[in-house]
């Protein structure tokens, strides 16, 4: 399946920090067909680094989607059923205005003019899409991580939009520890003497602070378990330590890989912005409590968590659940043991697959 | 009620008797509801709005994959969260004997719960007293097949035993059903029947 990417402009969003902010840009990707009565579309929220290109083969590219495993023909997000959208996030670097883009009043790249933005801004943004397809209501809104959080905030700010809500690995908060890894990951960034204050991008980027930046991410969606399994304490191509400090493990080869990796397909800037968006999130804002926040959703909820994902530990999901049931919603959760750490929901997707395949078929029979 | 046979409802003929009880529309509770599989023809035979807890990881999965709304918990503990009168029947089938707290349960379901629906195996059947007594060990029945090291049963209850419990909390009990295989049990149900069936209330 041959995907081609498409671009939406709307003439301004209004922001959570009070501004306004215009142009804006939306790239997505859609799969399947929606139907005559426009009910079987769902909406596949990316994590923090994903794009727009969830599923199928990118014809610019030739590289399968970052959830090409779960949506498809057949697959879990069934395509010859549902109509699935994916889209860039606000403030990312793959298609969507971002601290990349132009700013049409000056004619340079925001950098750190962009307005900080929210969770809330991003899923604000979504719905002007949706709108544009003319849908009025989504079957599901579904992902992983940062993913899962939009599709939290989809359920409490358009609860009459969402007909069910498939928040995988998330949180309804960023904790404190969350929190500090993404300031980490922020300095590595920022103490990169090539930042310029965000200014680089007529020169060389920020590219060692962002590849530090990448590698800590890389550690908090692995798990212990399968860190030990995948490099242990092998050596890279040699027999004996080099007593110095080029590269001797294995577990350092393949972080410093995807480090230097990383800065060919992601803006340093939309690294600060989407975090700090990830770290202000917080779906008991102006409600008090969370059951409070989500007191307007009439949505069927399906919640998934790993037991090995520390960095999204199951109580958080929990946390979600009890809140949902004691405003006796309909909640479906689990957790599902996997060896793979926060990144399960991305490569252990067996389980997950009858989860989201039989959930997404009872809510449609129920919704038609 | 006439004597008589009770078809299986999806090879039980408690989960028929259950099914005889729930009013189509309700809003239903499954406890210990495993995979799912009396929730879902609840579900699609009574349109009954189906939701269920179950320990088991893997029959959690299973019941979410049929498209039964079902949260891992421990039934002990995982009531608390529940508002009053949430639901118009809370069932529990087969499984009181295996709470660590079955008062505490049996009040809980029926915080929740407008009506509790409780089966159980009978201990008070003269096949597990008999096997007691001639054995003068654990008994072993068709209807408790455990050792006794291995038994996730913990609290062994009679027909008797429940009509106390009943009493004690001043609970009416709306209906029961007394069962040896397929045939209901009209004599003697302490020592003639296998499995009880109760619907109970506050009134």
């Amino acid at each position: 399946m041959i995907v081609e990417a498409n671009t939406v402009r709307f003439d301004s969003i209004a922001l959570d920090n009070g501004t306004t902010l215009g142009p804006v840009e939306v790239a997505y990707e859609t799969y399947g067909v929606l139907n005559a009565a426009r009910s079987n579309a769902i909406v596949v929220l990316h994590a923090f680094s994903g794009d727009a290109h969830a599923a199928g083969i990118s014809g610019e590219t030739g590289k399968p989607g970052w959830w090409d495993n779960m949506i498809g023909p057949g697959k879990a997000f069934d395509t010859n059923k549902y109509f699935v959208i994916c889209s860039n996030v606000l403030g990312g670097c793959r298609g969507t205005t971002g601290p990349s883009s132009l700013n049409p009043a000056t004619g340079c790249p925001y950098a750190m003019s962009f307005p900080v933005i929210t969770i809330g801004d991003m899923v604000r943004l979504q719905k002007m899409l949706i709108d544009s397809f003319g849908i009025r209501r989504l079957l599901s809104v579904s992902g992983g991580s940062m993913g899962g959080m939009q599709a939290l905030e989809w359920a409490a700010a358009y609860p009459e939009s969402v007909v069910s809500a498939i928040p995988i690995a998330a949180t309804t908060r960023h904790s404190a520890q969350q929190i500090a890894f993404n300031e980490v990951g922020r300095q590595a960034i920022m103490a990169d003497p090539d930042f310029s204050e965000g200014n680089y991008y007529d020169k060389q980027p920020p590219a060692r602070g962002l590849a530090v930046a990448r590698m800590v991410g890389h550690i908090t969606y692995m798990s212990d378990d399968s860190m030990r399994e995948k490099f242990g304490r092998r050596l890279r191509g040699k027999e004996n330590f080099s007593f110095g400090f080029d590269v001797d493990f294995e577990v350092e080869s393949y972080l410093r890989y995807r480090g230097s990796q990383f800065v060919y397909r992601f803006d340093a800037n939309s690294y600060l912005y989407i975090t700090k968006a990830m770290d202000y999130f917080d779906l008991t804002n102006g409600h008090g409590t969370l059951a409070a926040a989500l007191e307007k959703t009439q949505a069927r909820f399906l919640v998934i968590s790993f037991s090995s994902d520390w960095l999204y530990p199951s109580y958080q999901s929990q946390e979600l659940v009890r809140a949902l049931r004691s405003r006796n919603r309909d909640v479906a959760y689990v957790e599902l043991q996997s060896n793979y750490g926060h990144d399960s929901f991305l490569v252990d997707v067996v389980e997950q697959t009858d989860l989201v395949r039989g959930f997404l078929a009872s809510t449609f029979e129920k919704a038609q | 009620m006439k004597a008589g046979f009770v078809r299986e409802l999806l090879g039980r003929s408690d989960y028929a008797i259950i099914g005889e009880i729930v009013e189509p529309g309700t809003k239903v509770l499954d406890l210990g509801c495993g995979e799912g599989e009396l929730l879902e023809w609840l579900a699609s035979n009574k349109g009954v709005d189906a939701r269920g807890v179950e320990i088991s990881g893997a029959k959690v999965q299973k019941a979410i994959a049929r498209g039964v709304s079902v949260f891992q918990c421990d039934i002990d503990e995982g009531l608390a969260d529940y508002p009053d009168q949430a639901f118009d029947y809370v069932i529990l089938s087969q499984t009181l004997q295996e709470t660590r707290h079955p008062r505490k349960v049996l009040r809980e379901m029926l915080r929740v719960g407008q009506r509790a629906i409780v089966a159980f195996p009978n201990f008070g059947h003269w096949r597990v007293r008999l096997s007691m007594l001639f054995s003068g060990r654990a008994p072993r029945t068709s209807l408790f097949p455990y050792e006794w090291y291995e038994s996730p049963n913990i609290h062994f209850l009679t027909v008797h035993d429940f009509e106390a419990l009943a009493a004690l909390e001043s609970l009416v009990v709306e209906r029961r059903y007394f069962l040896a295989g397929h045939r209901k049990v009209e004599w003697q149900p302490n020592l003639l029947a296998e499995v009880a069936v109760f619907l109970v209330s506050r009134g």
